[in-house]
C-alpha cells in the first residue's frame, strides 16, 4: 500500500544510496578495485563465446573442409568465399583452394558452426581483433587453419555427429 | 605478446641513431617529434559518437571495469573538444552526413576509430541493405578498424592502443611548422 511516504520516494533514494554504498565499501575494503587492467591481465572468455574463427584440420593435418559451402549458404551476412578444387587425398573429393571470411562483415553468430557437417570450422574464444587495414580484416585459408586456440589443448579429432558446442 | 605500453615508451630510434626523419631536423626535432606524439596519443579525447548498439560497449569500456580513462581518452560531447571520433554503430545513409559534418568539425590532429561490423562494411546489411553506409571509410579516412558484433570492450582497448602505436610511430610530426619549416 503505497502510502505518502513512498510518495516521497525517500525510501526509494535511501534504498539505491545503500546498494551504491555497498559496492563503495566493497571496492575499499573487499575484493579491491573491478577495472580490469586490459593489456596485462586478460579476461578469459567463457566457453562458447564466439571470436575469431579458425578451420580444424584432422590427424593427419588436411583440411577437414570439404567446400561443400553450407557455411557459405548459412551465414546471414555472406562473408564467407570458398573456392573448391579437386582434393589431392582419395577421402574426400573437394577441399577449398580459397576460403576467406570477411571480418568487416562478420557478425559471429555462430551459424557457419551450425551449419558444417564436417565439424570443420569453428569460433574461437579470440576476442580482441582490430586491423588498421581493411585488407589485414579478410582471414585467409592458412591464417583460419593457423588461428586454432592452442591454450584450449590440441585440435578434437572427431567423427562424430556434430551438437552445438562441441568444439570447446 | 610486445607489451605495448613499453614498447611506446622506449626512446625514438630515429632519435638514438641520429638520424634526421623529420627532414634535416636531426636528433632535437625527432625528439620534438616524439614527444608531441607522445602528448597526442597520451590525451586522446574522444567524440562518443554512439550510433547504434556498439555504443553500449563502447559505454563499458568507458567504465569502471574496462576504465578507459587509464589511457587517457575522455569522452567529450562536443567536436571541437575531441581528437578521436568513435564511430560505434550502423551509419545509415541519413546519418552519414551527420557523422561527416561532425568530423569536420573537429579540430586537427584528428582520428577516426571504426567500431563493429556495421559500421566497418556493413554488416549484415552488406549485401542486400539498401539504407546503410558499406563501410564508414566511404566518408570518413579511418585509422583503426574493430571486427565483432559488438566488439568486446577489450577489442576496442586493443583498437586504441593500435591507434595509440600508430600516433607514436608518426614520423615528421612538426615539419611544416616553425619549429620545423
Amino acid at each position: 500500500m503505497a502510502g505518502w511516504l513512498d510518495k516521497l520516494w525517500i525510501p526509494a533514494i535511501a534504498r539505491s544510496l545503500a546498494v551504491s554504498m555497498r559496492h563503495l565499501l566493497r571496492s575499499w575494503f573487499g575484493r579491491g578495485p573491478v577495472t580490469i587492467a586490459y593489456p596485462e591481465e586478460r579476461h578469459e572468455a567463457p566457453p562458447g563465446f564466439r571470436g575469431e574463427h579458425y578451420l580444424k584440420v584432422d590427424d593427419q593435418g588436411r583440411i577437414k573442409c570439404v567446400a561443400c559451402f553450407l557455411c557459405a549458404t548459412a551465414c546471414p551476412a555472406e562473408c564467407i568465399h570458398i573456392e573448391a578444387a579437386p582434393a589431392p587425398w582419395d577421402a574426400r573429393e573437394k577441399y577449398p583452394a580459397v576460403f576467406d571470411i570477411d571480418l568487416l562483415v562478420c557478425i559471429y553468430c555462430g551459424m557457419c558452426e551450425e551449419a558444417c557437417p564436417c565439424d570443420a570450422i569453428a569460433l574461437s574464444p579470440k576476442y580482441y581483433t582490430c586491423t588498421t587495414s581493411r585488407e589485414a580484416a579478410v582471414l585467409h585459408r592458412d591464417r583460419l587453419v593457423a588461428n586454432y586456440p592452442a591454450e584450449r589443448g590440441p585440435a578434437p579429432v572427431s567423427v562424430a555427429p556434430i551438437r552445438v558446442g562441441d568444439h570447446i | 605478446m610486445a607489451d605495448p605500453i613499453a614498447d611506446m615508451l622506449k626512446a625514438p630510434p630515429d632519435a638514438a641513431a641520429g638520424a634526421c626523419p623529420s627532414g634535416g631536423g636531426g636528433i632535437v626535432m625527432a625528439t620534438a617529434d616524439w614527444l608531441v606524439n607522445w602528448a597526442r596519443r597520451s590525451s586522446l579525447w574522444s567524440m562518443t559518437f554512439g550510433i547504434a548498439c556498439c555504443a553500449i560497449e563502447m559505454m563499458a569500456a568507458a567504465a569502471a571495469r574496462y576504465d578507459w580513462d587509464r589511457f587517457g581518452i575522455i569522452p567529450r560531447g562536443s567536436p571541437r573538444q575531441s581528437d578521436l571520433m568513435i564511430v560505434a554503430g550502423t551509419v545509415t545513409a541519413k546519418m552519414a552526413p551527420v557523422v561527416r559534418r561532425l568530423y569536420d568539425q573537429m579540430a586537427e590532429p584528428k582520428y577516426v576509430l571504426a567500431m563493429g561490423a556495421c559500421t566497418i562494411g556493413g554488416g549484415p546489411y552488406a549485401r542486400h541493405g539498401y539504407h546503410v553506409v558499406k563501410g564508414v571509410n566511404r566518408i570518413l579516412p579511418v585509422d583503426v578498424y574493430i571486427p565483432g558484433c559488438p566488439p568486446r570492450p577489450e577489442a576496442l582497448l586493443e583498437g586504441i592502443l593500435t591507434l595509440q602505436r600508430k600516433i607514436q610511430a608518426t614520423r615528421g610530426t612538426l615539419k611544416g611548422t616553425l619549429l620545423n619549416p
